[in-house]
C-alpha cells in the first residue's frame, strides 16, 4: 500500500509486523500500536497548542494595535517554549486546607475532557481516530467532563472567589450546552448520521453553512460561552472573583487550565470547520492525498480560533442576567424554531436537487432571521419607550 | 475482553461503596460520578455507544452536577457530623444482599447469561435502529410519549414552584 494514500494503516501495519517480529502476540502488538497512536496524536496536539499562545498573543496584539512578542527568535517563535519553560519551572504551591486529590485531578480533567474530542475528528477520510456513530454525543459528553473539572477545581480550592467563578462559569455552561445540542442537531438532521465522517463527507457538494447559516450562527455563540471567553467571560473579574475558578493553581497546574482552554478554543474552531464548513472538502484540494486534507481541517481549525478570538478581543462583556436572559429566552426558542424548520424542509424537499433543496433552506433561515429582528425591534421599542415616557405618577399606588 | 469487564466492575462496586461510606458529601457525589463512568464503560463494552454516551451527558453532566450544586449551595458544613451507619443498616444489608442473590438467580436461568455478546453485522445502523424504535407504533412510541408528558408536567410545576408573582418582575 502507498504511504502518501494511507499514512496511519501503512505505520500501524508496520508496527504490528515489527512488534511481532519481536516475538509479541498479535493482541499485545496491536494495544501497544493503538497506544503509541494515541499517545503520538496527543503529543502533536499539545505540541500545537504551544504554538496557540504565540498565536493568541501575536492576534490580541494587532487587534490591540500593538505588536505583540518579537524579541525571542523570528518574529517571537521562541517566545511560547519560554513561557512554556517558566512554567515548568515554577513552584507548585498547594494552598492550605484544599482538598489534594481533587484539586490536583481537577486541571488534568480539563486537557483531558479537550483532547479526547481528538479521538473523533476526521483529519481525513483516513485519518481519523474512531468514527464513533454517536459522534456529536460525545462532543457534549465530553463538554460534560469539562464542567465537572471546573466545579472540582473551584469547590476543591477553600477559596470563595474560586467557588464563586466556578458557580458562575458552570451555569453559563449548562445553560449554554441546551442550544449547542439543538444546533449539533441541524447538521445531524441534514447528514442523516451523527458520525463525524459522515457528516464531513455529506458536505460534499454543499456546506452546511450555506443551507443553515443561523445554526452555525448559535453554535458559534454556545462554543464561545463553553469556553467561558468573553463577551461570556463572567468567571473573571479582577475587581469581583478575581481570576474565577483556577486562582488558587500556579505553575504548570495553572498552565494546564491555561493550556486546555486555548486548546479548547482550537477544537470548537475545528468542529465548526467540520460541521459547517465542509470538513476536509475545499474544492476538490482534499483529494491530492490524506496529508493535505488534514492540512485542510487544520486550517478551517485555525479560521475558527480566529473568528472566536475576533469576538473575545472585539466585544465587551455582558451582565450575568443578560448572559442567562439571551440563553433562555433568545437562543434556545430561536435554535428550536431553526431545528424544527430545517427538519419539516429536509423531509419535504428530500427528492429534489441539491440546489433547490438549499435555496430554500438558505431562504427559510433568512426569513427566521427577518422575523427574530422585527420581533427584536418591536421589544427593544417598548422598552425604550417605558423608559423614555415621563414618570408615572407614583402617587396612587400609596392609597 | 473478560478483563476489561472485571477492571469495569471493580470501580463501579468500589466507588458504589465510597459514594455510601465517606464522610465529606462533595466526596461521595464524585465518587457517584467515577460509578456512573463505570457504567458508561459497561454500556461502550457491550456495543450500546448511545447509551454508554447518553449515560455521561445525562448522568454525570446533568444530574452529579446537579448533586455537586444542591449540597454546596444548601449545607454550611460539607462535612457530615455523628455515626456513618444507623440501627437499620442490618435490614438495609440483608435487603441489597437478597437483591442482588434474586438478580443472580433469575439471570442465571436465561439462556444469553453465558453466551458473548454478539457484534452487529456489517452496515447495521444501531442508532438509527434505536430512533425508529422510539417512534414507531409497534414499539416504545407510547412509553416515549408518556415520559415526555411526565417531564413536561415536572418542568411545568418546578416553574410554578419557583415563580412568586411578587417579588418575579425586576423592570418595576
Amino acid at each position: 500500500m502507498n504511504f502518501w494514500a494511507n499514512p496511519i494503516q501503512v505505520t500501524a501495519d508496520w508496527l504490528m509486523g515489527l512488534f511481532t517480529g519481536w516475538g509479541m502476540t498479535e493482541v499485545l502488538a496491536s494495544i501497544l500500536t493503538q497506544l503509541l497512536g494515541i499517545v503520538v496524536m496527543i503529543t502533536i496536539m499539545l505540541v500545537i497548542d504551544i504554538l496557540l499562545v504565540w498565536i493568541e498573543r501575536k492576534v490580541v496584539a494587532r487587534f490591540q494595535d500593538r505588536l505583540g512578542p518579537n524579541r525571542g527568535g523570528p518574529f517571537g517563535l521562541i517566545q511560547p517554549f519560554a513561557d512554556i519553560i517558566k512554567l515548568f519551572i515554577k513552584e507548585n504551591i498547594t494552598p492550605a486546607g484544599v482538598d489534594k486529590v481533587v484539586y490536583n485531578l481537577a486541571p488534568i480533567l480539563s486537557v483531558f475532557s479537550v483532547l479526547i474530542l481528538w479521538a473523533i475528528i476526521p483529519l481525513a477520510p483516513v485519518i481519523i481516530g474512531v468514527d464513533l456513530n454517536v459522534g456529536l454525543l460525545y462532543l457534549v459528553a465530553a463538554g460534560a467532563i469539562g464542567t465537572l473539572s471546573i466545579i472540582m477545581a473551584g469547590w476543591s480550592s477553600n477559596n470563595k472567589f474560586a467557588l464563586l467563578g466556578a458557580f458562575r462559569q458552570v451555569a453559563a455552561m449548562i445553560s449554554y450546552e441546551i442550544p449547542m445540542v439543538v444546533a449539533l442537531l441541524i447538521p445531524t438532521v441534514l447528514a442523516g448520521t451523527m458520525g463525524m465522517l459522515g457528516i464531513s463527507e455529506a458536505q460534499q457538494g454543499m456546506w452546511y453553512v450555506f443551507l443553515s447559516p443561523l445554526a452555525a450562527l448559535i453554535f458559534l455563540i454556545s462554543a464561545v460561552a463553553e469556553l467561558g471567553r468573553t463577551p461570556f467571560d463572567l468567571s473573571e473579574g479582577e475587581s469581583e472573583v478575581v481570576a474565577g475558578f483556577h486562582i488558587e493553581y500556579s505553575g504548570m497546574k495553572f498552565g494546564w487550565f491555561y493550556a486546555g482552554e486555548l486548546l479548547h478554543a482550537f477544537t470548537f474552531g475545528g468542529f465548526w470547520g467540520i460541521l459547517f464548513f465542509g470538513g476536509y472538502h475545499f474544492f476538490g484540494l482534499e483529494n491530492l492525498g490524506p496529508l493535505v486534507a488534514a492540512a485542510i481541517v487544520l486550517f478551517k481549525a485555525l479560521i475558527g480560533y480566529w473568528v472566536i478570538m475576533w469576538i473575545k478581543y472585539t466585544l465587551m462583556r455582558i451582565r450575568i442576567d443578560h448572559m442567562l436572559a439571551f440563553n433562555w429566552k433568545f437562543l434556545v426558542p430561536l435554535s428550536l424554531v431553526v431545528l424544527m424548520v430545517t427538519a419539516l424542509l429536509n423531509t419535504l424537499l428530500r427528492d429534489t436537487s441539491t440546489w433547490v433543496m438549499a435555496v430554500s433552506m438558505f431562504l427559510s433561515n433568512v426569513l427566521i432571521a427577518w422575523v427574530v429582528i422585527e420581533i427584536l425591534r418591536g421589544r427593544s421599542r417598548t422598552e425604550r419607550e417605558k423608559v423614555e415616557s415621563p414618570a408615572q405618577p407614583v402617587v396612587e399606588a400609596t392609597h | 475482553m473478560t478483563i476489561l469487564f472485571l477492571i469495569t466492575a471493580v470501580v463501579i462496586l468500589a466507588s458504589a461503596m465510597m459514594v455510601v461510606t465517606s464522610r465529606n458529601l462533595v466526596h461521595a457525589a464524585l465518587w457517584l460520578v467515577a460509578s456512573l463512568f463505570g457504567v458508561a464503560m459497561l454500556y461502550a463494552q457491550l456495543n450500546a455507544s448511545f447509551m454508554a454516551v447518553v449515560q455521561v451527558v445525562v448522568y454525570i453532566g446533568a444530574i452529579a452536577i446537579l448533586f455537586i450544586f444542591a449540597v454546596m449551595l444548601t449545607r454550611r458544613e460539607i462535612r457530615d457530623k455523628g455515626p456513618g451507619l444507623n440501627k437499620n443498616w442490618g435490614i438495609a444489608a440483608l435487603v441489597s444482599l437478597l437483591t442482588f442473590g434474586g438478580l443472580a438467580v433469575l439471570l442465571s436461568n436465561w439462556s444469553g447469561f453465558s453466551q458473548p455478546s454478539a457484534d452487529f453485522p456489517s452496515g447495521f445502523d444501531a442508532v438509527g435502529a434505536l430512533g425508529n424504535a422510539l417512534v414507531s407504533p409497534d414499539a416504545f412510541v407510547l412509553p416515549f410519549e408518556v415520559a415526555s408528558i411526565l417531564l413536561v408536567a415536572a418542568l411545568v410545576g418546578a416553574v410554578y414552584i419557583a415563580y412568586n408573582p411578587r417579588s418575579g418582575d425586576n423592570r418595576k
